[in-house]
């Protein structure tokens, strides 16, 4: 427990290697072996609110599994808060959060409100603590009307803050998320946002949260991290995606009238409608100048600066991993 | 709703009162696993609860369905006066203590078989998330008290056996019935939980585990004179149910058991039972390293 309270998630080369076995015939398999996650080195300070990314089949979940101490790595070493998390998963759970997206650790055919009556005696939380930590999580998501309600009967989103609110009632240092918003509408979305963004401030609660919605890295997350076929492609600020995936903000210039396509270099026109074109440059040159140029030139009635959209920094970024 | 954490950026404290209690060793697992079931059972049984109808439905629907086994013993008996050499009483001591000791593990363990489906779509991962050891999640999950019902059956059984059997009770036949009772729940006991631990390899194997458990207790309701010697054989060193009831109950019965065994073995069930609990708790673990969740 050294240096627990500097890296309270500490990655070391850690490996995950599936055997899966194929029929190939009658009584006949073949083994093969998928590595899930290669290598993967890197450490997460307490307090910290992480954004995970990849594309489909990257190695999130796996992660998030061995960070858990539901799967055990193939290699390497992985501390959770100085616990190996397989080894002492049971002792770990007390202090991590769970939410996977895709399945709920509530008891299904059971009240929300049983599901965490029951999690208050199994975590062996104070019942000061208890109440206060629920009233919080029922107010913040809205859960008032939810608590009766057997859990099969809740929407996806209903669901999915049960699932929040669950996984936080007994103070977890850490929590992780893997898809919290998948398939919920852009009111649950922006309040699960708010209350993780409020954990993440008041509590200071450590977040990793894994999602392939963009929006929920650029509101939340001051570092993300990118993992393709196993492997850390990056790691640093959101805006700093731009500059490795060569992005490019856009601006959209009105004109007093329809003129031939506007030369400015570095920017370049990409649409032309009417009196309106849309100039893309690089997002690492200053808007300034450019506009100073174009205003000297051109008769100008308006113009704004669009943000290089994070959306199309990463797909290029995963297209590029692709075919290299 | 004004909580401190309010106040500005607060790293939650963690002060003596609620410092993380961890369970260390193998007691203490043990203890923490029971403290679970007992808490996870009270969960489903107060939700069982609540439709008090619907509860005593389906409980009076178990005794009846096991009733009926035992009237296909009595319908035999109105056609021969004995079965393998066995007058009815007999029987139904047999019966009875079989019975009823299935109902034991069957209330405690009968959820395992639903394991296999939680290997096979990765739902398993929930249960490895909480501080609570699995194998207690797992057998607690979806506790029904309407299981009860067999274990009714099986006493009510027995009682009838114990008020008309010819036998001269001594205190030691006497204390042979808790006895076999505990034992045999044991010893199934660790049936169903070695059949969990094979659900992890064979994801379909709830109806093999179902053979081994429902199959098993149907064969001792009936005298082991009426199998062949290969089959006791197996069932007595390899598949040691025979514990359950056979042996020792020959014993209060006054009768040899065909395998011409020693008499002290009537009392080892709870020394069988005991080592049962040793490679079913292995091969749970060994089972639950196995797994690997799934993908999505
Ligand atoms: N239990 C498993 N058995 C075999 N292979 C697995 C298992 N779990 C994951 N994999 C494989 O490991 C790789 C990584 O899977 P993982 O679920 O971690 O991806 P992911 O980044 O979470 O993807 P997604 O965005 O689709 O959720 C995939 O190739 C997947 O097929
Ligand atoms: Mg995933």
């Amino acid at each position: 427990m050294d240096n627990e309270d500097a890296d309270l998630i500490l990655l070391d080369r850690v490996e995950k290697v599936f055997e899966v076995r194929r029929r190939t015939g009658f009584l006949r398999a073949e083994r093969r072996q998928v590595r899930a996650v290669d290598s993967l080195s890197f450490s997460v300070r307490r307090g910290e609110m992480v954004g995970y990314i990849g594309p489909n089949g990257a190695g999130k979940s796996t992660t998030v599994k061995m960070l858990t101490g539901i799967l055990t790595p193939s290699g390497g070493r992985l501390r959770v808060a100085g616990i190996d998390p397989s080894r002492e998963r049971t002792r770990l759970a007390r202090r991590i959060g769970v939410v996977f997206g895709q399945r709920t650790t509530l008891w299904w055919d059971l009240p929300l409100i049983d599901s965490y009556r029951l999690m208050h005696r199994m975590y062996r939380i104070p019942d000061g603590r208890y109440r206060e930590n629920l009233d919080r999580c029922v107010e913040l998501l809205d859960l008032g009307d939810l608590l009766d309600v057997p859990v099969r009967q809740l929407s996806l989103g209903q669901r999915m803050r049960g699932d929040i609110a669950a996984a936080l009632l007994h103070d977890p240092e850490v929590l992780y998320l893997d898809e919290p918003t998948i398939g919920l509408d852009v009111i649950s979305k922006a309040r699960v946002r708010e209350f993780l963004r409020d954990l993440n401030a008041e509590r200071g609660t450590t977040v990793l949260l894994t999602t392939h919605d963009l929006t929920d890295i650029e509101q939340l997350c001051r570092r993300v991290m990118v993992i393709d076929h196993g492997r850390l492609v990056y790691d640093g600020s959101p805006a700093g995606l731009h500059e490795v995936g060569e992005s490019e903000r856009t601006l959209v210039v009105d004109l007093e009238r329809e003129l031939p396509p506007i030369e400015a270099e570095p920017a370049r026109v990409v649409k032309v409608e009417g009196p309106r074109q849309w100039l893309a440059f690089p997002a690492s040159e200053s808007a300034a100048p450019l506009v100073a140029r174009i205003a000297a030139r051109y008769p100008l009635v308006d113009l704004s600066v669009r943000e290089p959209d994070i959306e199309a920094v990463i797909s290029r970024m995963y297209a590029g991993r692709a075919v290299s | 709703m004004v909580s401190p954490a309010r106040n500005g950026t607060r790293p939650v404290e963690r002060g003596p009162a609620d410092a993380v209690w961890a369970p260390q060793g193998r007691y203490e697992q043990v203890r923490e696993g029971l403290r679970a079931y007992r808490m996870i059972a009270a969960m489903w049984i107060r939700s069982t609860m609540a439709y008090r109808a619907s509860f005593a439905m389906t409980a009076f629907g178990n005794f009846a369905a096991t009733a009926l086994d035992f009237a296909a013993i009595l319908l035999m008996f109105s056609q021969v006066d004995r079965l393998g050499g066995y007058s009815l009483p007999e029987v139904a001591f047999l019966y009875g203590v079989s019975g009823t000791a299935f109902g034991f593990a069957d209330l405690a363990f009968g959820s395992m078989d639903r394991l296999g489906r939680r290997v096979r779509d990765g739902t398993l991962d929930t249960l490895l998330v909480r501080p609570a050891p699995v194998l207690a999640q797992v057998a607690a999950d979806r506790f029904a008290l309407r299981r009860l019902g067999r274990i009714t059956q099986g006493l009510l059984v027995l009682g009838y056996a114990v008020a008309v059997l010819d036998v001269s009770w001594t205190p030691l036949k006497v204390l042979m019935i808790p006895l076999m009772l505990l034992s045999g729940g044991v010893i199934f006991a660790a049936v169903f939980v070695g059949g969990a631990a094979f659900q992890f390899v064979a994801q379909d194997a709830s109806e093999v585990q179902n053979s081994f458990t429902y199959g098993g207790s149907t064969l001792l309701q009936y005298p082991p004179t009426v199998f062949a010697t290969e089959l006791l054989r197996g069932v007595t060193f390899v598949f040691p149910i025979a514990f359950v009831n056979w042996l020792p109950a020959l014993y209060v019965l006054g009768r040899p058991y065909p395998l011409d065994l020693p008499t002290w073995v009537a009392f080892a069930p709870p020394l069988v039972a005991a080592v049962c609990c040793v490679p079913a708790g292995l091969a749970w673990r060994a089972g639950l390293r196995s797994y690997r969740s799934t993908g999505s």
